[in-house]
């Protein structure tokens, strides 16, 4: 296993946020996360990267026990998460944040391969590579987020709702992607509200309710599942 | 949601502000594009001008820039350690987002520790030399900064503001009440920086401000450019990630914890050294120095030119610290204006921030940090 989680509980204050989570996610695949707002999707991802501390249980990243861990040496480890929403830097141009992504690595060659894959990968931040971050339209932040945490060439990669606050067709460009870095190698931890796409494309998912996981199994299996229709793809 | 701030919209701002904004920007533009000998020619004039600046011979002909009601060489070398601690400081505030209400404290350990160390009144009679207690001051004042930063820039919000405050207060009124920094009666005699004519006259004399103006001005431009090579260099990335989305920088892997101990730290000893040159120009030091709008007005002048951008906080700085001597000696209506100096402050900040929140010399990124936290509070995310 790549990454498991086991029993992790998180507070925000006296607020308690996560109560025992239990995940795993094996190399190579596409695994998500669905729930719908305030599940606890994102606080899960912060638990994982290490910016929000878990109260109890046990964060695993290739055999390592991370859950005292710095953030920032989770990175270097090799676990990168793309943040919910305006995540980048806004006043940095396309190109610095991609630099910002590769912060922990002193390769030059292997970054500037990295840089010519994120471009090659989005066009669009190609384009606007001298633009502030902050200028960018949503979608194009969106995948400034995504190719900024692609260039710390990592292990496993942590999408908070990358498909947010998109129209439908940039919904199926940015999966799209997504599903050919996952073939290009690269282990994908997927959190969304839009289920129909996330189930469609990820090998396994986990269904979280309050805090808790409800459900799991394979994408396909919960995307035929009739409470997880009912519940989260919005079919009577 | 919609928050009940609105900042004003770009239409409220058009006016005056669209024609400053424009003429500076002419004048930014033709900067970048000039060829470089021309802004070396030009920035070696500059810096000539303020070598200059304190020979009478030379401001007599500067019309209304000296200061009417006080001693212009003196006003000039206030203005100098002004524009140090704003320099310093934009390094905490401006860099990496680190909100310091109390930066004076640190000029305070560091004059302090040069008159504790240096003078005959002191209770522990060392009687050093000025120029060995300088690097202790700068030391004393980096580990005040790092006992301070280590509690609290691991907190996230507002805490490390009211530590800050809580910080240079705490050190105001050790000097007003403790015996040992000698209160109201302070410490005098305090040595001046060594150096001689070659007559045998001492170079750094009680009368002529000069000298130490120079020594000021000199040592800016020398930090001036160790911070700006900083700013260039895999610290200065760190720092700005951290000021435009510290959770991000953290997901990037950087450090966030030790780069902002060290922005807090570094400009914390530039406020020590400035503390530490002070009190070898003034000679006496005491509790009076010390008073908490100071640590406000540096704050406010940082900001007031435009924090983030080191050209910015020296001319905020410079103007905020030379506009309140300048007020000196003037009557309106049988009234001194210096009475009411920070009631004229108060009003350019007020207006400052609604047109042109950003300051006067922004950084590129500070202004696109803005526009896009504008749309946030539009948004009411
Ligand atoms: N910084 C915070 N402080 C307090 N409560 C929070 C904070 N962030 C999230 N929460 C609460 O934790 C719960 C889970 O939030 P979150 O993980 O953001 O949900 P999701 O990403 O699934 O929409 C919500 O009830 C939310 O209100
Ligand atoms: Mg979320």
């Amino acid at each position: 296993m790549l990454l498991e989680i086991e029993d992790v509980s998180l507070l925000y204050g006296r607020i308690q946020a996560l109560h025992g989570i239990s995940l795993t996610v094996d190399e190579g695949e596409i695994v998500a996360l669905i729930g719908a707002n305030g599940a606890g999707k994102s606080t899960t991802m912060r638990a994982i990267s290490g910016i929000r501390p878990i109260a109890t249980g046990s964060i695993k990243f290739a055999g390592e026990d991370i859950s005292k861990l710095r953030a920032d040496l989770r990175v270097r480890r090799g676990l990168c998460q793309a943040p919910e929403g305006r995540g980048i830097f806004p006043g940095m141009t396309v190109l610095e944040n991609l630099d910002m992504g590769a912060y922990t690595r002193r390769d030059k060659a292997g970054i500037a391969q990295d840089l010519a894959r994120v471009l090659d990968l989005f066009p669009r931040l190609a384009e606007r590579r001298k633009q502030a971050g902050g200028t960018l339209s949503g979608g194009e932040q969106q995948m400034l987020a995504v190719g900024r945490a692609l260039m710390s060439r990592p292990k496993l990669l942590l999408l908070d709702e990358p498909s947010m606050g998109l129209a439908p067709m940039l919904i199926q460009q940015i999966f799209t992607i997504i599903t050919e870095i996952n073939q290009q190698g690269t282990t994908i931890l997927l959190v969304e509200q839009n289920a129909q796409q996330a189930l469609a494309r990820a090998h396994r998912a986990y269904v979280l309710e309050t805090g808790r996981i409800v459900k799991s199994g394979t994408g396909a299996d919960l995307l035929h599942d009739p409470s997880v229709k009912e519940a989260y793809l919005g079919v009577a | 949601m919609t928050t009940t701030v609105n900042p004003p919209t770009p239409e409220q701002q058009e006016g005056i502000g669209v024609r400053l904004r424009h003429g500076r920007e002419a004048v930014a533009n033709r900067w970048h594009h000039a060829p470089r000998w021309v802004r070396w020619v030009l920035l070696a004039a500059v810096i000539v001008f303020f070598y200059a600046l304190p020979n009478k011979e030379f401001y007599q002909y500067l019309g209304p820039i000296p200061t009417p009601g006080a001693n212009f060489t003196q006003v000039l070398f206030t203005v100098s350690i002004y524009v140090l601690l704003a320099v310093g400081l934009n390094i905490v505030v401006g860099f990496a987002g680190l909100l310091d209400l109390g930066y004076f404290g640190f000029f305070a350990v560091g004059a302090y520790t040069v008159a504790v160390l240096t003078s005959p009144s002191s209770n522990i009679k060392t009687l050093w030399p000025w120029l060995l207690v300088v690097p202790i001051a700068i030391a004393l004042t980096m580990v005040s900064g790092v006992m301070l930063g280590t509690p609290t820039l691991r907190l996230r919000g507002d805490y490390l503001a009211l530590v800050t405050l809580g910080f240079a207060e705490m050190i105001r009124i050790a000097a007003v009440s403790s015996d040992f920094l000698k209160g109201q009666r302070g410490f005098n005699q305090i040595p001046h920086p060594p150096g001689k004519y070659a007559d045998g006259k001492p170079f750094f004399g009680v009368l002529d401000a000069r000298p130490y103006y120079w020594l000021v001005l000199t040592l800016i431009i020398l930090v001036v450019i160790g911070v700006r090579n900083l700013t260039h260099s895999r610290v200065g990335r760190a720092w700005i990630s951290i000021r435009e989305d510290e959770d991000a920088a953290q997901l990037m892997g950087v450090p966030t914890f030790k780069f902002k101990l060290w922005a807090f730290a570094s400009g914390a000893a530039i406020a020590g050294l400035a503390g530490a040159l002070f009190a070898g120009k003034q000679n006496f030091v005491n509790s009076q120095n010390f008073e908490l709008l100071n640590s406000i007005i540096i704050l406010a002048a940082v900001i007031f030119g435009g924090s983030g951008n080191i050209v910015g906080a020296i001319v905020g700085g410079g103007l905020v610290a030379y506009m309140i001597e300048r007020f000196r000696g003037i009557e309106l209506f049988g009234v001194e204006l210096y009475e009411y100096r920070f009631l004229f402050f108060g009003l350019v900040l007020v207006v400052m921030m609604i047109f042109r929140p950003q300051g006067l010399i922004p950084n590129r990124r500070r202004a696109a940090e803005f526009k896009d936290r504008r749309k946030e509070v539009i948004v009411g995310e």
